[in-house]
């Protein structure tokens, strides 16, 4: 295969007004999943929990392929698992060292799980590749009311724990002086995470769930540090990824998350460079007064003198 | 000005006592805490001043005896006690700017999003004028010096209008000149808006011209009163129950002979003390 026929088997816009109405669900599906990891995931960069989504993905996928081979519904599987590994880790690990290394058990222990569900299963391969992989999914519309469904109550409830969360993700000692219920609210958390990742494995994948609800957050922290704007960068990157993602893939027969992965990975490059570009020139907000500044110079050639 | 002695103490503690297993930490501790008051808790590494606060805050049972603030029983989060924690960085890259840390104290416990954003603001940008910090309020706090982010833990506990500030250790690892700035804000709100002040520390003399009142708390005994009358050789030999020798130079206090060796040593005046020896 040259490069000519590969960059036409990744890049394929051939029939692209046809396809685009076929995938009308699919498309809405990643904007919904975009707005859900752009809000989710800068709470994940707060409370630095971006191992821990890693892991829920694992056992997720675990879920996900049981479900496959018993032949149950397979988002119901992916959220069984992945809520069931939220909840053991917002229950066991204090600690963000406890977290981790909990983590990095179960994470292979979900992984070996879902790999035997696969191998036993009998079905469509494509199936299978599609758990680990992501795929444009034919979202009908049934699934595509579940899906929106679940996101609005998902971020419903981050909405109305959003302040105390906020306070406990980065401040939690003074959070619990002030009565907040800094444990209460770290176990919610990790439930509407758990849900999240369940959600997002459908479109990209349990190994690449990470560009969804890390990469977009993490990109927006490089460029500002107002809450405000780190949430709304992160939604709009994440949006871009998904949707400008499935844009892209629809007429090759690739899955779609490389494509979601390499822009999420562009926006957050981009960022980066913006950000060290601003530390550089020292803009961290600060306003320097010349008088003071002047009058300090001043001092220090009277102490000189 | 008569204070009144009528009106009910901001804190009151009866017959309370604190231990850990079988290790009494302080017992039988009456004291009432008025408004307007400077209250200082000093001692050694372990002697409870932590946990004295905690029981203030609610975040620690009393094993014996009660306590009351503004009158009730101590409740969690209550909204008539400010808490200044000890100094402890950011990480540099913490998605936070000083004038969002002092929003967390202003409106940070409550459910839902915010939605009067503008009477948020403005509160938060009173605070921190009342601070001096208002040149700072858009910087990430993770690149604020300790000192300047002291101020904000000042303003943030100043949010709600505290009748009670509860201090751990708020100087500590500041250099001189934060030192002075966040101890003459933490007496202003004292001795002007009327707060009463319980100041933990291990080391009197950057707050010895504000303090009101001691408690000095040591190998799980205690004594209450003035600075004069409990910074003494006699009290704190009984309360070391070893030979511990007070001496006052300058209006500073000097604490020589102690069995705890972390405590009092980076004091200059006494290094000079140890070499006289």
């Amino acid at each position: 295969m040259d490069l000519g026929s590969i960059l036409h088997t990744i890049f394929n816009f051939e029939n692209y007004g046809e396809l685009l109405a076929l995938v009308q669900n699919s498309v809405l599906a990643g904007a919904v999943l975009g707005l859900l990891g752009g809000l989710i995931g800068t709470f994940v960069m707060k409370r630095d929990l971006a191992f821990a989504v890693h892991g829920i993905s694992e056992l997720s996928f675990a879920g996900a392929s049981f479900a496959l081979l018993i032949g149950a519904d397979i988002i119901f599987g992916s959220l069984a698992g992945s809520v069931a590994a939220a909840l053991l880790l917002g229950l066991m690990g204090v600690r963000a060292r406890d977290k981790n290394s909990i983590i990095g058990v179960i994470m292979p222990f979900g992984l070996g799980l879902g790999i035997l569900f696969l191998a036993l299963y009998q079905g469509r391969a494509a199936n299978k590749f599609g758990l680990l992989t992501g795929q444009i999914v034919s979202v009908d519309t049934v699934q595509l009311q579940v899906l929106a469904g679940t996101a609005v109550v998902v971020m419903l409830a981050l909405a109305a724990i959003w302040r105390p969360l906020s306070f406990a993700s980065v401040d939690p000692e003074m959070a619990e002086a002030r009565g907040v219920p800094v444990r209460g609210l770290a176990i919610a958390f990790m439930v509407l995470l758990g849900v999240s990742v369940a959600l997002s494995i459908q479109i990209v994948g349990a190994l690449l769930v990470l560009a969804l609800l890390i990469t977009p957050a993490a990109a927006a922290l490089r460029v500002t540090t107002s809450p405000r704007l780190v949430v709304l960068l992160s939604v709009v990157f994440a949006i871009t990824a998904t949707v400008g993602g499935i844009l892209l893939a629809l007429g090759s027969r690739i899955p779609i998350s490389p494509y979601v992965t390499t822009l999420s990975f562009l926006i957050y490059v981009v960022c980066r460079i913006i950000g060290n570009v601003r530390a550089n020139r020292g803009i961290n907000g600060r306003i320097v007064r010349p008088g003071a500044a002047m009058g300090q110079a001043a001092e220090d050639q009277a102490v000189a003198g | 000005m008569d204070r009144g002695i009528f009106l009910t103490p901001v804190v009151s503690l009866r017959g309370a006592g604190l231990q850990f297993g079988q290790r009494a930490l302080w017992k039988d501790l009456d004291v009432d805490i008025q408004a307007g008051e400077f209250f200082a808790v000093l001692g050694p590494n372990g002697s409870g001043k932590t946990s004295f606060l905690k029981v203030l805050l609610g975040l620690q049972q009393l094993h014996s005896g009660t306590v009351t603030v503004a009158g009730h029983p101590v409740e969690r989060g209550s909204r008539k006690i400010g808490y200044i924690p000890q100094q402890k960085s950011f990480a540099p890259d913490t998605p936070l700017r000083a004038r969002d840390l002092v929003s967390l104290g202003v409106d940070g416990h409550r459910w839902g999003l915010r939605i009067k954003a503008k009477a948020v603001n403005e509160r938060v940008d009173a605070l921190l004028d009342l601070v001096g910090a208002s040149d700072y309020a858009r910087v990430p706090v993770g690149q604020l010096s300790g000192g300047e982010q002291q101020r904000l833990r000042v303003a943030q506990a100043l949010a709600a209008e505290p009748e009670l500030l509860l201090c751990d250790e708020p100087l500590l690892s500041l250099d001189l000149h934060h030192q002075q700035a966040v101890s003459s804000l933490i007496n202003r709100q004292c001795h002007e808006r009327n707060s009463a002040v319980v100041f933990v520390t291990h080391e009197i003399n950057p707050v010895i011209d504000y303090v009101d009142r001691v408690l000095y708390l040591a190998g799980g005994r205690f004594r209450v009163g003035t600075p004069e009358e409990v910074m003494t050789t006699e009290v704190l030999s009984e309360l070391y129950n070893s030979r511990v020798e007070v001496i006052r130079a300058n209006g500073r206090i000097v604490v020589v002979g102690l069995p705890d060796a972390t405590t009092h040593y980076h004091d200059d005046a006494h290094a000079g003390v140890e070499e006289g020896h």
